[in-house]
């Protein structure tokens, strides 16, 4: 296991390396440059060379590539040209913010998601098993920003249930200790704080949990009935078991194994989802700044963040990789 | 092990199946009938096979006795009376409290009958655990002995396997382990030998034949192997597409069959004592070369007994001497002296 571990950890290397090029070369192909941008419409030709020397942008391409490698391999990921905060910091700092969001929409995708696709495998052509699947192809086809605006709409202005934008009220005077704000509220014991931030929560982990949600539903239901005409299923069945142990032993742990690998790659999707999705609601993460450093030409931020995505990304789905070897053990590396 | 269970008087049957008929398609569509109007009696302690190529209903019979069948596209008619109750329309609970615990049964293919992600000592103690409400630590135990008697050596530790570190036949013991791990009064076995090696074969139909003496329980063996018959069986039914086309106890339908089917069936198996470079007879055609019962017997485009007779009418199943048989002309005498082996 833990051969396999640092195998999949040495192959990540190369990735991120090949990652690198692509991204100095992306952000640099961009049109508009971060000096013109950080010094606005009024820009002189003069301040314009002044940015460029000062961040060396002016130095040929390889030497300026050659000195951003060379400052990753010790761990420095540049500064925010815009706020001149290290990327790094800057990273920590919001991370938490898009991780609760991304945890919230998870879950709301995966309580929801595995049940609707058993139910609808079971009863696979009526009209139960039709609705679900139609509802789920409407889930996958919605563009987020689009659910994210509609949501907001209704249930915030329209209906006025639900807050409309950011993580918290900012007239709550809420301690902070590991920036995940609901977790934050449960540790301090200031409950009306964990509250708000749930009720914050409840609309973008919605907008962006529902493409996950309608994926997962459609994997479940897929093996699920692949799983319930196994023979093994007869032969639990055959044992006269509870229909509650045959669902829950037999068939849902052999369908999960589809459904896992599919939840890790959504964590792929949740990242680029939630720029949507954060921006809409004025939520304070990775994502939103990130949208924001697009628009300002932030070469470092933006080289940053998305390596920095990047690696989590491949960790998640390494963590899921390791996860099927405990569910199945035919493939447990042994 | 004390379980309260009903007495069953020794003339009353066990299992009593009555115009069994299984019919398959979905609703708007032409159905076709796998099981039509099948009868038979299992009496306590009787072993009884039903005999047939695939195709014949054989399993289907197996499946719909257990209420295992799908329930979209199947309809299922007739009587399935266990001990008086009706398996066909008693409720979910009741027919799950017999299942495993009184009717149990081995399944056919042991690479795809067992739950992969599940370790084999699970899926012994479930049934144990469900039926004998007994705690975790005395279903393990007695899954333990239950596969030491099944022949599985090293049983502790083979309880905290998966299937897939096993072979075909020390799977096949598993499921005859979970089969009678109840000590069921019924044991129905579909096949249960036809997907291993011919050595496996006679070691697992020996362990099947050493437990079901052992807990006098009865069993129905489905196969299309008279071989398996003969070792096992003290009764047979003969099916033919859907219907029951010969019944005789063992020893009168191995020594005089009537039907053209069941002579076809004995004079297909490989002999060692005949000559050198004889070929087997197979019966001409396929399974698939059939006409409905509706317009005549089913066999007969198979058939070098046919007669025009056979193919206007259906044969009925008529009685005589102990034995039924739905034929119109057949074997007799000296040919079905000669059909014998």
């Amino acid at each position: 296991m833990l051969r396999f571990a640092l195998r999949r950890l040495a192959l990540l290397v190369p990735v991120l390396l090949g990652l690198s090029v692509l991204l100095f070369v992306w952000v640099r192909a961009l049109p508009g440059e971060p000096a013109r941008s950080l010094l606005g419409q009024r820009a002189t030709p003069e301040g314009i060379a002044r940015v460029n020397e000062v961040y060396g942008f002016n130095d040929p391409l390889l030497q300026q590539y050659g000195s951003y490698v060379w400052a990753l391999l010790r761990g420095d990921f540049g500064s925010s040209i815009k706020t001149g905060q290290p990327v790094l910091e800057s990273f920590i700092e919001k991370f938490p913010g898009t991780v609760e969001l991304g945890v919230a929409a998870l879950l709301f995708a995966v309580v929801l998601g595995i049940p609707l696709g058993y139910y609808a495998a079971r009863h696979q052509g009526r009209l139960l098993d039709t609705t679900i699947v139609s509802g789920s192809l409407i889930g996958v086809v919605t563009p987020v920003f689009f659910l994210a605006i509609l949501l907001k709409l209704v249930f915030a202005n329209w209906l006025d249930l639900l807050p409309t934008s950011q993580r918290q009220d900012p007239r709550i005077d809420a301690t902070h200790i590991t920036n995940f704000y609901v977790l934050d509220g449960l540790l301090t014991r200031e409950w009306d704080a964990a509250l708000d931030a749930l009720t914050h929560l409840v609309l973008p982990a919605v907008a962006l949990g529902t493409i996950p949600l309608a994926i997962i539903v459609r994997i479940t239901r897929a093996a699920v009935a692949d799983v319930l005409n196994e023979d093994y299923v007869r032969t639990a069945e055959s044992k006269g078991l509870s229909r509650m142990l045959v669902s829950r032993r037999h068939i849902l742990r052999n369908a999960m194994l589809p459904v896992m690998t599919t939840i890790g790659l959504q964590a792929g999707l949740l990242f680029s989802g939630a720029v949507l999705t954060e921006s809409v609601f004025a939520w304070n993460g990775i994502g939103r700044f990130l949208f924001d450093s697009i628009g300002q030409r932030d070469y470092p931020v933006l080289q940053g963040y998305i390596l920095l995505i990047a690696i989590i990304y491949a960790l998640i789905n390494l963590t899921v990789d390791m996860a099927y070897g405990v569910v199945d053990p035919r493939v447990r590396v042994s | 092990m004390s379980r309260a269970r009903t007495a069953t008087r020794p003339d009353e049957p066990l299992l009593s199946v009555r115009d069994l008929s299984v019919r398959f398609g979905l609703r708007g569509q032409e159905s076709f009938a796998a099981v039509d109007e099948v009868s038979f009696d299992i009496n306590p302690g009787q072993h009884l096979a039903i005999v047939g190529e695939s195709g014949s209903g054989k399993s289907v019979t197996a499946l719909a006795v257990m209420g295992l069948l799908p329930s979209r596209g199947v309809q299922v008619s007739g009587e399935v009376l266990y001990r008086g109750t009706d398996l066909l329309t008693c409720d979910r609970r009741a027919m799950s409290r017999l299942r495993g615990s009184e009717i149990a049964m081995v399944f056919q293919d042991p690479m795809t009958s067992l739950n992969p992600v599940v370790t084999i000592g699970r899926q012994v103690a479930e049934v144990v655990q469900r039926h004998l409400k007994v705690s975790r630590s005395e279903a393990f135990e007695r899954g333990v002995d239950l596969l030491t008697r099944v022949g599985i050596p090293d049983a502790g530790r083979r309880m905290k396997e998966y299937p897939h570190q096993l072979s075909g036949g020390m799977r096949q013991r598993v499921l005859i382990a979970i089969g009678l791990a109840c000590e069921p009064k019924l044991l129905i076995a579909d096949e249960p030998t036809t997907a291993l090696d011919v050595t496996i074969q006679a070691q697992v139909l020996e362990v099947l034949k050493e437990l079901v003496a052992d807990t006098d329980a009865a069993l129905l063996m489905i196969t299309h192997d008279l071989g398996v018959v003969a070792g096992l069986c003290d009764d047979v039914r003969v099916m033919y597409s859907g219907r029951i086309v010969e019944s005789a106890d063992r020893d009168r339908l191995f020594a005089e069959p009537r039907h053209p089917y069941t002579g076809g069936l004995l004079r297909s198996i490989p002999r060692l004592d005949s000559p050198r470079g004889q070929r087997l007879t197979p019966i001409p055609g396929s399974p698939t070369q059939t006409i409905p019962w509706e317009q005549g017997c089913a066999f007969a485009p198979r058939c070098a007994h046919r007669a025009d007779q056979c193919t206007d009418s259906a044969p009925p199943l008529e009685q005589s001497e102990g034995r039924a048989l739905r034929c119109f002309h057949p074997l007799t005498g000296a040919a079905s002296q000669q059909e014998a082996p």
